[in-house]
């Protein structure tokens, strides 16, 4: 059980630098996520709280202590990685058991160990196997078994899933986010699955080109986006965001109009209006505060819901129908948005303003 | 046995298999030569038949009971043995240290150890003596084999069989709390033992058939290895195949056992990192 803190946190390779100063305070127990694109410096952060990679400045704190100069095995933490990392040469009984072989625990205490994670994780028949002969999803297990026989106070995971398929994947996702409701322990996990961030996460990282975007629950970062990065990088398909002018309480919207809007500055200034495909409805009639007329180019029904890519004014946006409308290409529709749904971002810094 | 293919039905193949087949006669008739000469006495030695028409063991009694040839093959086999352990601990030590950490001047000293390849040793004989001779080593073992204990292929053949390790494995030992040479001799080593077989094979037959630079740093017929003992039947004005090649044949079995025991690891190693990821 601990605590993690970041202060300052800077890493330096040859040339580039990784991350640029990071400041996260972790809470004993909590499940944090970070999320970013590729090469954001989420692995390095990572690593550097694993002990893996040093740090070029900044300090990091597991509980009281600042382990900045500590091995990863006086860390207290135990680390899962994207494939997999279990000992091909050895058993999964072996696997599990290696990592307990170091802390030198009593023979009895170890085996008892291991039988309890391979029950937890349904591998107690097949702990007699070798990695080869397991399939991707049970060599997962091992991975996550051998990080948790060594009751860790920090659970660090890198991309745990991304090697599995869609369906063992959100398997796994439950059982890790059960595992964590189970132990308590605090859990660092790195992804670049937004589905994954919102729901295992207590709050989520968003990372961008080594930096902090932003922090906060899943629905804060969902309903509240700090940033159009943010606000594009979570959620699916991605926000639509349509070019414009705030002014004396209402946004012209290049070529679509004028709406009022919130947090409407009274200087003018080029903005982007976002509004979530699953808040823009198709609708027959029916106005919000936000009202588009569209021409629809394509249509993907998902079952519940159906896709719809259309055209306003030049401009394509998704929206969100109803799976039981009956929608055509080329037809003439309005889109429509309530006000509440709407975010105002600042042209020039990205940043939120609404 | 399978041939994974019907011969008679592929003309391209049949000229394949033929021209194999002839390689391999080729190959073999050397080796059944000297079989066949060990068997034969002194009056038959210049009659080149391949049967001999009356086999006799006189030589190989000559060689064991006569002759130093237990003690060329002890020097042989002690020296092959150290030599080839030394190989494969200090070859796959540097190769993992050149292939899993980065340190200034890394790439140098790949390129330094790599270019060892490219001297002759023809061309080291002579620094090597004078200075054996300066330290005392002629005429040892240790004069024997200090130059075989380390060498630039093996580091260079164990450096890239150690891309195929895993990073993250090591990463993972590392948080499992091994120090780091426990990670190479229990995580890395043993995921590269294909590699290790074929170092070791090449090693040891290397050092097992090295002829010129024992030739020079021995001077006293106790100290011989094999090939040397087995040169020294060649006299200046007669030469004693029949005694080379009883020698000959007699060193092939250790050569031939090294290979056998250690080829079934090699393919073991092919199909267990054939068979992950
Ligand atoms: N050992 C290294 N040497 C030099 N640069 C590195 C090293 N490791 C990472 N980097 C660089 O640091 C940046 C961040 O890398 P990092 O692996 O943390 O990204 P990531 O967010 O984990 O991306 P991904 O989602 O692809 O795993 C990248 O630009 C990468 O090229
Ligand atoms: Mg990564």
């Amino acid at each position: 059980m601990a605590s993690v803190t970041l202060s300052g946190v800077v890493k330096r390779f040859d040339k580039t630098t990784a991350v640029h100063g990071i400041d996260l305070d972790i809470a004993d127990g909590e499940f944090v996520v970070l999320v970013g694109p590729s090469g954001c410096g989420k692995s390095t952060t990572l690593r550097m709280i694993a002990g893996l990679e040093d740090l070029t400045s900044g300090d990091i704190r597991i509980g009281e202590r600042i382990v900045n100069r500590l091995e990863p095995k006086d860390r207290n933490i135990a680390m899962v990685f994207q494939n997999y990392a279990i000992y091909p040469h050895m058993t999964v009984h072996k696997n599990i058991a290696f990592g307990l072989r170091m802390a030198k625990l009593a023979k009895a205490d170890e085996e008892r160990r291991v039988r309890e994670a391979a029950a937890v994780l349904g591998l107690t028949g097949l702990l007699e196997r070798r990695p080869s002969q397991l399939s991707g999803g049970q060599r997962q297990r091992v991975a996550i078994g051998r990080a948790m026989v060594r009751n860790p106070a920090v659970f660090l995971f890198d991309e745990p899933l991304s090697n599995l398929d869609a369906q063992l994947r959100a398997q796994m996702r439950l059982e890790i986010k059960k595992l964590h409701q189970g132990l308590a322990t605090t859990v660092i996990y790195v992804t670049h699955d937004q589905v994954e961030a919102m729901t295992l996460a207590d709050r989520i990282v968003v990372m961008r080109d080594g930096r902090i975007e932003q922090i906060g629950t899943p629905t804060e970062v969902y309903r509240q986006p700090a940033t159009m990065f943010v606000a594009r990088f979570i959620g699916s398909p991605s926000m639509n965001m349509i070019p414009g002018t705030t002014g004396q309480g209402a946004v012209e919207l290049d070529g679509l109009g004028r709406i009022e809007a919130p947090g409407s500055a009274e200087v003018r200034r080029p903005i982007f209006l976002g509004v979530r495909p699953d808040d823009l409805r198709v609708a027959a009639g029916g106005a919000g505060a936000l009202t588009l007329e569209a021409r629809i180019n394509v249509i993907e029904p998902l079952g519940p819901d159906t896709l719809v890519y259309a055209d306003a004014g030049g401009r394509e946006l998704v929206a969100k129908a109803d799976g039981r409308a009956a929608l055509r290409r080329g037809e003439a529709v309005k889109l429509v948005a309530d006000a509440d749904a709407l975010h105002v971002f600042d042209a020039g810094t990205e940043a939120r303003l609404s | 046995m399978t041939l994974g293919f019907d011969p008679r039905r592929d003309p391209r193949k049949i000229a394949i298999w033929t021209l194999v087949a002839l390689g391999g006669v080729v190959m073999v008739m050397p080796f059944a030569f000297m079989i066949s000469t060990s068997l034969k006495s002194r009056e038959e030695l210049y009659d080149l038949r391949l049967f001999p028409l009356a086999p006799t063991l006189e030589n190989y009694i000559y060689l064991f009971r006569e002759s130093r040839f237990v003690r060329w093959f002890l020097n042989s086999f002690v020296i092959a043995s150290i030599s080839t352990a030394s190989v494969l601990f200090f070859d796959s030590l540097a190769g993992y240290v050149l292939c899993k950490y980065r340190f200034k001047g890394r790439q140098i000293v790949f390129i330094a150890i790599l270019s060892t390849l490219m001297i002759p040793t023809e061309m080291l004989v002579i620094p090597w003596y004078v200075m054996s001779k300066n330290l005392g080593w002629l005429n040892t073992y240790w004069g024997i084999m200090f130059p075989g204990m380390i060498t630039g292929f093996g580091v260079f053949l164990m450096k890239q069989f150690f891309e195929t390790v895993p990073d993250a494995l090591i990463d993972a030992a590392r948080i499992d709390g091994l120090s780091e040479f426990r990670i190479f001799w229990e995580v890395a080593l043993p995921l590269v033992t294909p590699a290790l077989s074929a170092l070791a094979i090449f090693t040891f037959l290397g050092s097992w058939t090295a002829f010129l630079w024992p030739l020079i740093v021995t001077n006293s017929a106790s100290n011989y290895t094999v090939p040397v003992g087995l040169a020294s039947f060649s006299g200046e004005f007669t030469t004693e195949w029949n005694m080379i090649m009883t020698g000959a044949a007699v060193a092939t079995i250790p050569t031939l056992v090294v290979f056998i025991l250690l080829q079934k690891y090699i393919i073991r190693g092919v199909i267990l990192s054939g068979v992950k990821g």
